[in-house]
């Protein structure tokens, strides 16, 4: 099986005077369709570098990142920018909505960078913020929305795009249990139901039983036994599960 | 595209009156200094332009219409008897002193013509007329000057270089760009103010026979009348305008300060916008992070300056419309002719993209990977 995303031998160095920081050292990840891959580690590790050179808005020091079959370490700064559009969709920690728009219109920029029309955008969107269970929210600016109705209109607006990866940095650091669950469910929908690509930063123990696999970073290389990629973590290993999923995003 | 200029514009309300305030400021700062310019322009030249001749024949070395040497007026059977020339009138233009009634004196300058087939007359009469001036020591002047001169109305007598004048008729809008107001009388009348010899003119005005090359009447004037220069109307009134904007400086501070006004809205501006940028980084990291290029966030940014630019030049041009209307009623005429308004949307419209150029320089540079911090 092809994966979505191919880490080969990824290094970051960030510049600093005359010497650097070593982010990244050597990293190897393969991240397929229909998996949920949790990125943990203490501060500083290397994992957000990691997720923003995945999702193309970082640029590595050397090795590559091959994307549906496109060797995106190769692209230019001006070619990026579409690869980001066509690929991948971003959660934040912070949301990132525009708090000038309503929740409807945050989901239509994405379809608007799309080059979809505004009427069928508006539509869309409108469906969207539907399935993330936001139906009534529509002209509601983000001011009035709750941390986890926010974090939903991001992720609808993630959808907007339709891309094969997700990524989030720390989706339910800003949201209470009960809505951090609730964001995890529908991450989880995204990565069994519809098929994506889903990788996720995170220090929160609660949502690690979401995951499929649990890639541990340290010192900007991956941790464990031979730098594995695949290390299934046993759900009982968990410590605060969650429930079921309720959400349903098909 | 989802209105995002627009509600980031007038989402902080407070700064959206800033931002329209320096466009506000500028574009009346900038009107009414260019205003000012056009106004002078026209007032300086304005006796040359209304005079309804061809040509200027002047005493040699004459740099502008109030500059007038005296030569004699025998030139002007000369003139007239150039192939060409329909007509030659002789004008005086010339400063003399005006005595009011309380004793004190103004300067005035003394503008005389054949009422009989003037071409140099007065314009805009409000009170009065033309023919009125044949009547002894008459003259007419403008209303504008009525508090300056000691003038209520019509029938009063002054004295004018010492000489009986009789206020026959009032003008409107007839401006002088000196301090020294334009009274109007008839030639002898204005020999006898001016103290000029019975047998001198200050100027002699020509019109040419309809289908006459004006380049070949010139030159058979130089040639036949000696001691003159002639110009063509066009050229004397350029002459004026240039020594008055130009050689005195009066022009050059007018055009500075117009353009001190498009400093200060630019600065103001750029400031404004840049400020409300940088409000929205984050949200612009947000959109380069979605795969927005940079194309799409300068757009926004554009559409901003332009909104602004649209708001702040209609606000800009009520307020001046009043200020120029106001200006109707002073010494110093303040024109914004349609030319000039239309320019001065462009201009509003240049000076905001160009302020919003600052912050798309800023834009530019954010880096998208700001959107994981925190």
């Amino acid at each position: 099986m092809q994966p979505a995303i191919a880490v080969r031998q990824l290094t970051k160095t960030y510049a600093e005077g005359n010497t650097g920081t070593v982010a990244l050292r050597g990293v190897d990840l393969d991240v397929y369709a229909g998996e949920l891959l949790m990125l943990m580690g203490p501060s500083g590790s290397g994992k957000t570098t990691l997720l923003s050179i995945m999702g193309c808005i970082l640029t590595a020091s050397s090795g590559s990142i091959w994307m549906a079959e496109k060797e995106i370490t190769q692209l230019t700064e001006k070619q990026l920018p579409a690869i980001r559009l066509e690929h991948i969709g971003f959660v934040f920690q912070g949301f990132n909505l525009f708090p000038t728009l309503t929740a409807g219109e945050n989901v239509e920029l994405m379809f608007d960078l799309k080059g979809l029309a505004a009427k069928a955008a508006k539509k869309r969107a409108a469906e969207l913020l539907d399935q993330v269970g936001l139906g009534g929210k529509c002209d509601t600016f983000p001011s009035d929305l709750s941390g986890g109705q926010k974090q939903r209109v991001a992720i609808a607006r993630a959808l907007a795009g339709d891309p094969g990866i997700i990524l989030a940095d720390e989706p339910t650091a800003a949201l209470d249990s009960h809505t951090g669950k609730n964001v995890m469910e529908m991450m989880s929908e995204l990565a069994h139901k519809r098929g994506r690509a889903v990788v996720i930063v995170t220090h929160d123990s609660r949502v690690l039983s979401f995951a499929d696999r649990i890639v541990k970073i340290e010192d900007g290389a991956i941790a464990g036994p031979g730098s594995s990629l695949l290390e299934p973590v046993p759900a009982g290993m968990l410590a605060h599960n969650f429930s079921q999923p309720t959400v349903n995003l098909a | 595209m989802p209105p995002l200029a627009q509600r980031n514009l007038f989402h902080d309300k407070v700064r959206l009156a800033v931002t329209l305030t320096g466009i506000v400021f500028a574009v009346v700062l900038i009107v009414v200094e260019l205003g000012l310019f056009v106004g002078f322009t026209v007032t300086t030249s304005g006796l040359i332009d209304h005079s309804g001749a061809d040509l200027w024949i002047t005493s040699k070395n004459v740099p502008y219409v109030e500059q007038g040497v005296a030569f004699s007026e025998r030139k002007l059977n000369q003139v007239r008897a150039v192939p060409g020339v329909a007509d030659a009138q002789k004008l005086v233009a010339h400063w003399t002193q005006w005595k009011r009634h309380d004793g004190g004196e103004d300067s005035v300058q003394i503008v005389g013509f054949n009422v009989d087939d003037a071409m140099e007359k007065p314009w805009n009469l409000v009170e009065g007329r033309v023919e009125d001036l044949k009547s002894p020591d008459a003259i007419i002047l403008d209303e504008l000057y009525k508090k300056k001169l000691g003038v209520t109305r019509v029938g009063e007598v002054f004295e004018i270089g010492g000489h009986r004048a009789r206020v026959v008729g009032f003008t409107r809008g007839i401006r002088s760009f000196t301090t020294s107001p334009y009274v109007f009388t008839t030639f002898k009348n204005a020999q006898t103010y001016t103290g000029l010899r019975e047998d001198q003119t200050y100027f002699i005005l020509a019109k040419l026979t309809p289908g006459a090359n004006l380049e070949q009447v010139r030159r058979e004037l130089l040639d036949r009348v000696k001691g003159v220069e002639v110009f063509t109307t066009a050229e004397f009134s350029h002459m004026t305008r240039f020594y008055w904007m130009f050689t005195t400086g009066a022009g050059v501070a007018v055009l500075i300060a117009a353009v001190l006004g498009l400093v200060v809205g630019f600065v103001v501006v750029a400031q404004t916008i840049y400020a409300t940028t940088m409000d929205h980084v984050r949200e612009f990291g947000t959109l380069k992070a979605m795969g927005a290029p940079n194309s799409y966030v300068y757009k926004v940014i554009m559409k901003q300056a332009a909104i602004s630019a649209v708001i702040g030049y209609v606000l800009g041009m009520i307020v001046s419309v009043f200020v120029v209307r106001a200006s109707q009623e002073g010494g110093a005429a303040i024109l914004m002719p349609m030319p000039m308004a239309v320019g001065m949307f462009f201009l509003t419209l240049a000076m905001c993209i160009g302020a919003a150029l600052v912050s798309i320089n800023k834009v530019t540079r954010i880096d998208p990977a700001m959107v994981f911090k925190g």
